[in-house]
C-alpha cells in the first residue's frame, strides 16, 4: 500500500500505523503488483450525491470532501488509525518536538520547500496565512471558524515557516487543521469577492490530482498531477460520477460502468447478491456515524431518567439490526466509533428486557391507564419520533421501537419529514419529541464532543453548538473542558472515557448501533483504504492504481 | 394581431409577477431551508450556521429578500445556485442540453409513431389492430416508468449487454453514436408514455373528423382516399395536437425526472429535484420563471399556430 505522503508520526511508529491500516481497514493485498512508473488508466467512483462545491473553505458536505482530499492538501493529514500524516507542513507540531509550546498556546508549523500550486506557483506560508486569514474574514462565506476563531498573531516567520498563538489551548486544533484545505493566496487573494470567485469552479490546489472538467449533473473529471509533492498519482483520470438512486448506482457496479461505490456505498439488501460477483471486491467498513434516539431531554415524559433507562431496557436492538440491517451494523453504548483511540470498551451493555423496563417504570411511579400506556402526574407516556421520511430502514426501525415500546406502556407516534425539513429548526431548536439520527460526533479522530454535549452548545437556549437534546451535565460540562486543554493522549483518553460513562449512565442518548458501509471495488484496484477519520473513502485516490 | 399580441404580453407579465411571488412565498414559507443539509455536516457548529443565514441574507424579512431578488432578476442577474455557485442560468442552461437531447427524440418517437397507430386505429376502427393498440395504450399508460427503465437495463444492458445502464455518454468517448447508443433505452422508456398519449388523442381527433361532411363531399368528389386522407383528414385531426403540442412546451424545461434517475441522465428533472432538496432558491426560483414563460410562450405560439393552420381562426 502506498500512503498518499510517507508519514513522519509523531505519535506512533510508521510501521504502526501502517500495520494498523492494513490490518484494521480491510486493504486488500494485492500481492506483488506494483504501482506504475507513470499515470495510467482511470477510476470511475459513483457517488448517490453530487460534489458541488470545491472551495475547500466553504460549507460542503461529506461528498465534497472525497472530492478535496484528491484537489487539495492540508498540512497533515489523519490516518485510518487516527494519527497524523504530514503533508505540507514537514511535521505535525507538538509537545515534543516543540511545535506546540508547554502551555499549548504557541504554536510553530515547518513547510515543505517543494510544494506547487498546480499553476506552477510554489507554495509557502503566505499561503496558510492568508487561508486561516480568509477563514476568519467576516465577508467570507467559510463553512466552518471552529478552532480558526482561536488564533491570534499568524505571523510568516519565512517561506517556508509560520507561527501563531490560541486564545486557549486547543488540542482539537490539530484534527481542525487535518480538514483545513489550503487555498492559494495568489489566485484568492487577488479577486474582490472570494465568495464569488471563478476559482470556485475551477479551483488550483497542492493535490495529486488537478481539475479536468465537470459536467454538471453527470460527472467531474480530474487528471494526474504530474509535480505532486508526494507519491503517485498513479491514475491518469479520476472520475466522480453521480448517480442519484442506489439500485441504479448498484446496476452500473454490477455492469462495470463504475469502478468503486463510494459514500452511501451498495445498500444492505444488496449485500447477499453482491459477494457473490465476479471480479468485484466488497468491503464492510465501520463507520464513525452513530445511529441513536435521540430524545428532547426537556420534555417532561423524557426529562426523567427512569422512563429513559426503560425504554432502552425495552428496546430490542438486536431484532433492528438484524432485521433491517442484515445484521451489518454493531450495536454500541458510546458516541464514539469502536475504532477510536478514546473509545471506552467498558460502557456497560444493554440487554433487551422488557420486564425489567415495566419494574423500572412502576418503582418510578409511571402508572399504566385503562389504555395501557402509562401516566405519572398528569404526563402521558406518549412521545413521537421523527427521522427523514423516505429513508425505508429507519421507518421500519421505527415500527419496531413502536411494538417494543407499546410492551412497556409507552405510546410512541411516527412523525418523519423531509431533509430539509426535520434538520432545520425542527432539529436545531429542539423542537421534536425524540429522533432517530445518525451523527458522527467527534472531528476526524478526535473525541471532542463539547458541540454535541455541552450545557452551553444548546441552540434552543441560545447556545452556539449543537446540542439539541438538551443534555446538560456540571461534570461533562467540566470534563469537556479539561479534554480540549488537554495534549497528553493519555490523559485525554481517561478524560473522554469519564465523558463517554456519564454519557451513558445520563442515557442523553439511547445509542443503538455504529453504521458500516458497504463498498465494492473492481478486483485489481489497488491502494483503496477505507478512513473512518476523513468523512470519504476518497481521501487517498492518489495511491490508488490498477493491478497489473 | 399587434393588438393582440400587446394583450398577451401584458397578460403574460402580469402573470409572471403573480407566479413568481406565489412561488417564492411557497419557497421561502416552506419549512427548513438551504442550510438544512449542514445540520449534520462534522465539523460545523450552530454558530456557523447563523452566521451563514445572516452572510447569505436568510435572515431578513422575507418581503425584503423578494424584493431584492426581483430587482436583481429585472436587471438581468437570476443570482448565483446555493449549490455550487455558478450562476442560475449557466445552471440552467447547463442542464437543458441532455434534457432536450432526450425529449425531443421521445417526443419525436412518440409523434411519429403515436400518429400513425392512431390514425391506422381509426380508420380500421373496430378491427384487431384497433383493439391491440387500444389494450397496448392502456398497458404503456399503466406501467411505472421507473419499473419499466430498470427491466430494459436489467435486460438489455445487465443480461445481453446490448444497451448502457445509464449516463449520457461513455466518458472518454463521447462520439454522435456513442451519444445514440446510450439515447437509445431511455428515449424509448420516455416515449412508451407519450406514444400511448398521442396515439389516443390522434384517434380519437380523426374518429371526429372522418365523419365530418366535408370528408364525405371529397369522396363524393371522387378524390382519391390518400388524398382525402393527407389533405381533409389528418390536416383537420393534426388541429387539436398542436394544443397538445403547446402544453407539452414546458416538459422540455421540466425534463423526466424518473427516466433522468433510472438513466443516471443529467437533465432538469433531477436539477429541479436536487434544487428543492437542497432548498437552492435562486435555482428553483429560476426554473420556477423559466418555466412560466415556457408555458405562456408555448400557450402563444399554439394559439398562433391555430390561426395558420385554420383559416376560420383570427387573432385580433
Amino acid at each position: 500500500m502506498a500512503l498518499p505522503v510517507l508519514p513522519s508520526l509523531d505519535r506512533r511508529t510508521l510501521l504502526g500505523v501502517t500495520g494498523a491500516a492494513l490490518l484494521g481497514t480491510g486493504v486488500r493485498a494485492q500481492g506483488a503488483s506494483k504501482p506504475p512508473a507513470a499515470p495510467k488508466g482511470q477510476v470511475i467512483v459513483g457517488l448517490s450525491q453530487e460534489p458541488t462545491r470545491f472551495n475547500p473553505l466553504m460549507p460542503a458536505i461529506e461528498v465534497d470532501q472525497g472530492v478535496w482530499w484528491n484537489l487539495f492538501s492540508p498540512l497533515w493529514g489523519v490516518l485510518p488509525d487516527g494519527s497524523f500524516n504530514p503533508m505540507l507542513a514537514k511535521e505535525v507540531p507538538s509537545l515534543e518536538n516543540g511545535g506546540i509550546s508547554a502551555d499549548g498556546l504557541t504554536w510553530r508549523v515547518k513547510l515543505r520547500d517543494d510544494v506547487k500550486w498546480h499553476d506552477g506557483t510554489p507554495f509557502t506560508a503566505e499561503d496558510v496565512k492568508f487561508t486561516i486569514d480568509l477563514i476568519n474574514n467576516p465577508k467570507f462565506r467559510a463553512g466552518s471558524r471552529a478552532g480558526h476563531d482561536q488564533v491570534r498573531d499568524l505571523t510568516v516567520v519565512g517561506p517556508h515557516e509560520i507561527t501563531w498563538k490560541m486564545a486557549e489551548a486547543n488540542a482539537v486544533y490539530i484534527s481542525r487543521l487535518a480538514w483545513t484545505f489550503l487555498v492559494p493566496r495568489h489566485i484568492l487573494g487577488a479577486v474582490a469577492d472570494p465568495n464569488d470567485a471563478p476559482f470556485n469552479n475551477a479551483p488550483v490546489g497542492t493535490g495529486p490530482f488537478v481539475w479536468g472538467e465537470r459536467v454538471a449533473g453527470d460527472h467531474l473529471l480530474l487528471r494526474a498531477n504530474p509535480h505532486y509533492f508526494g507519491s503517485g498519482p498513479y491514475l491518469e483520470r479520476l472520475v466522480f460520477k453521480y448517480i442519484p438512486d442506489m439500485t441504479v448506482m448498484y446496476t452500473q457496479f454490477r455492469t462495470g460502468e463504475i469502478d468503486y461505490t463510494s459514500i452511501q456505498g451498495i445498500s444492505p439488501d444488496h449485500y447477499a447478491e453482491a459477494k457473490k460477483l465476479a471480479n468485484r471486491v466488497i468491503s464492510v467498513n465501520p463507520s464513525a456515524s452513530i445511529e441513536s434516539i435521540t430524545p428532547n431531554l426537556e420534555k417532561p415524559q423524557l426529562a426523567d431518567r427512569a422512563v429513559r433507562e426503560a425504554l432502552y431496557y425495552g428496546m430490542n436492538k438486536k431484532a433492528i439490526i438484524d432485521a433491517i440491517y442484515y445484521g451489518l451494523p454493531t450495536p454500541t453504548e458510546s458516541f464514539l466509533p469502536a475504532q477510536s483511540w478514546a473509545y471506552d470498551s467498558t460502557l456497560p451493555k444493554q440487554q433487551h428486557d422488557p420486564a425489567r423496563a415495566n419494574k423500572i417504570l412502576d418503582a418510578a411511579g409511571w402508572a399504566r391507564g385503562s389504555d395501557g400506556i402509562r401516566a405519572k402526574g398528569g404526563v402521558r407516556l406518549a412521545f413521537s419520533d421523527s427521522t427523514t421520511a423516505g429513508n425505508y430502514a429507519r421507518e421500519q426501525a421505527q415500527q419496531l421501537l413502536i411494538q417494543d415500546w407499546k410492551a412497556i406502556g409507552a405510546a410512541l407516534t411516527i412523525r418523519n419529514m423531509p431533509a430539509a425539513v426535520i434538520w432545520g429548526d425542527y432539529y436545531r431548536l429542539s423542537q421534536f419529541d425524540s429522533v432517530m439520527i445518525g451523527v458522527t460526533f467527534g472531528i476526524g479522530s478526535d473525541p471532542d464532543v463539547t458541540d454535541r454535549f455541552a450545557s452551553w452548545a444548546i441552540p434552543a437556549k441560545g447556545g452556539s453548538g449543537r446540542n439539541p437534546s438538551q443534555y446538560a451535565n456540571a461534570k461533562v460540562d467540566k470534563l469537556l473542558r479539561q479534554g480540549v486543554a488537554e495534549f497528553d493522549p493519555t490523559r485525554r483518553k481517561a478524560i473522554y472515557a469519564g465523558i463517554q460513562q456519564q454519557v451513558r449512565e445520563d442515557l442523553a442518548i439511547l445509542p443503538m448501533f455504529q453504521y458500516a458501509t458497504i463498498e465494492g471495488t473492481k478486483k485489481g484496484l489497488v491502494g483503496y483504504t477505507p478512513n473512518i477519520n476523513a468523512l470519504s473513502n476518497c481521501w487517498n485516490c492518489g495511491s490508488w492504481y490498477w493491478a497489473s | 394581431m399587434a393588438r393582440y399580441l400587446i394583450r398577451r404580453l401584458g397578460q403574460s407579465l402580469l402573470l409572471l409577477w403573480l407566479v413568481s411571488m406565489i412561488g417564492f412565498a411557497i419557497l421561502y414559507l416552506a419549512p427548513g431551508g438551504p442550510l438544512s443539509q449542514f445540520a449534520l455536516t462534522p465539523g460545523m457548529s450552530e454558530a456557523d450556521l447563523q452566521r451563514l443565514a445572516h452572510q447569505m441574507g436568510l435572515d431578513r424579512p422575507l418581503p425584503v429578500q423578494y424584493a431584492e431578488w426581483a430587482w436583481r432578476l429585472i436587471t438581468g442577474n437570476w443570482g448565483r445556485s446555493y449549490r455550487d455557485n455558478q450562476p442560475v442560468l449557466w445552471v440552467i442552461a447547463s442542464h437543458l442540453g441532455a434534457t432536450f437531447e432526450l425529449m425531443a427524440s421521445s417526443t419525436l418517437i412518440a409523434v411519429l409513431f403515436g400518429s400513425w397507430v392512431g390514425i391506422l386505429g381509426a380508420l380500421r376502427r373496430h378491427s384487431l389492430f384497433d383493439a391491440l393498440s387500444t389494450v397496448g395504450a392502456m398497458v404503456a399508460l399503466s406501467i411505472p416508468t421507473f419499473w419499466f427503465g430498470l427491466v430494459m437495463i436489467y435486460i438489455f444492458s445487465v443480461e445481453l449487454g446490448w444497451l448502457p445502464a445509464g449516463s449520457r455518454f461513455t466518458l472518454g468517448d463521447g462520439s454522435l453514436l456513442d451519444y445514440l447508443h446510450h439515447l437509445i433505452a431511455p428515449s424509448l422508456v420516455l416515449a412508451l408514455v407519450t406514444i400511448a398519449i398521442w396515439s389516443r388523442y390522434m384517434r380519437a381527433a380523426m374518429l371526429e373528423v372522418i365523419n365530418q361532411d366535408f370528408v364525405r363531399t371529397a369522396r363524393a368528389k371522387g378524390l382519391p382516399e390518400r388524398v382525402i386522407l393527407i389533405r381533409h383528414t389528418v390536416r383537420n385531426a393534426l388541429l387539436p395536437m398542436i394544443t397538445i403540442a403547446g402544453l407539452q412546451l414546458p416538459t422540455l424545461l421540466s425534463g423526466a425526472l424518473v427516466t433522468e434517475t433510472v438513466f443516471t441522465w443529467p437533465g432538469m428533472g433531477r436539477l429541479f429535484l436536487d434544487s428543492i432538496s437542497y432548498r437552492d432558491y435562486p435555482t428553483v426560483m429560476g426554473i420556477l420563471m423559466c418555466s412560466a414563460l415556457l408555458v405562456l410562450i408555448g400557450n402563444l405560439l399554439a394559439d398562433l399556430c391555430y390561426a395558420v393552420a385554420d383559416p376560420r381562426i383570427r387573432l385580433d
